[in-house]
């Protein structure tokens, strides 16, 4: 039942950190608390077989998002002077408003009936590297259009004042 | 572990990013919400691909992982911008647009 303790071990530390990523003060922590909730994530991808995901996800998310953020961060308290405190409001509309959005989702859930999980198959990768130059091949080649523009328009954005 | 395992943690995660993007004053905080969001979608895609044996959920993912990172991109390149000009981040205070 490796399966079943991995499973209860990487959605307790995702709660614990997402619930971190919202709730704590200092918003450097609340990177550094992404940064594990993605790491967890990036678990549950292991979980269902997906161990190219679990990369993708740690080398794209954990490792470029987190580090763009710290960077955004560094920045703006460098320019100000002084550490960001980052303050909630609301704090009891929002909890009750997702309280409300997460039942609704349960109640979808539950009259769903039970699917069962199909066996293991062998070639995933190499599955999905035909699927990406066969069926999906403009669509990932729009992808590296979207990704050259909004890293243009960032670059754009962020320049130095002249 | 069933189906529901991966769909009721995706949601509680969707539901706690959706309650730092509602509570949260500053706009980094905000997009860490966001994050969180997108992060729970990806986990019901690839769920969903692994019980339905279709790759498409598995792709669906990675398009999803490299728009996210673009996303963020620009999203922080925006707040650094508005930063430069309004000494401030909290999203309280951007109501240039308000009537």
């Amino acid at each position: 039942m490796t399966e079943t303790l991995g499973f209860w071990v990487a959605a307790v530390v995702l709660v614990a950190a997402s619930l971190a990523v919202v709730l704590t003060p200092n918003l450097f922590h609340a990177v550094l608390w992404l940064a594990a909730a993605l790491v967890a994530t990036g678990g549950v991808f292991l979980l269902l077989d997906s161990p190219f995901l679990f990369g993708v996800q740690l080398l794209l998310y954990a490792g470029g998002v987190v580090t763009i953020v710290v960077f955004a961060i560094m920045l703006t308290e460098r320019l100000v002077g002084e550490s960001i405190r980052q303050t909630s409001r609301f704090v009891f509309n929002g909890a009750v408003l997702a309280a409300a959005v997460f039942v609704g989702i349960l109640g979808f859930l539950l009259q769903a009936g039970a699917v069962t999980r199909p066996a293991a198959v062998g070639d995933q990768l190499g599955d999905l590297g035909r699927a990406l130059v066969g069926p999906f091949a403009a669509p990932l080649q729009l992808l590296g259009v979207l990704l050259v523009i909004a890293l243009l328009g960032a670059l754009y954005f962020a320049r130095a004042e002249d | 572990m069933p189906l529901h395992a991966y769909l009721v943690l995706a949601a509680l995660v969707f539901v706690i990013g959706l309650f730092g993007v509602l509570t949260r004053r500053n706009a980094v905080g905000i997009l860490l919400g966001i994050e969180l969001m997108l992060n729970a979608v990806n986990i019901n895609l690839v769920a969903f691909s692994r019980f339905r044996a279709d790759l498409a959920g598995l792709i669906f993912t990675l398009f999803t992982i490299a728009i996210t990172v673009a996303e963020v991109a620009v999203g922080l390149a925006i707040v650094i911008v508005i930063f430069r000009v309004r000494r401030t981040i909290e999203a309280d205070h951007l109501d240039l647009l308000r009537g």
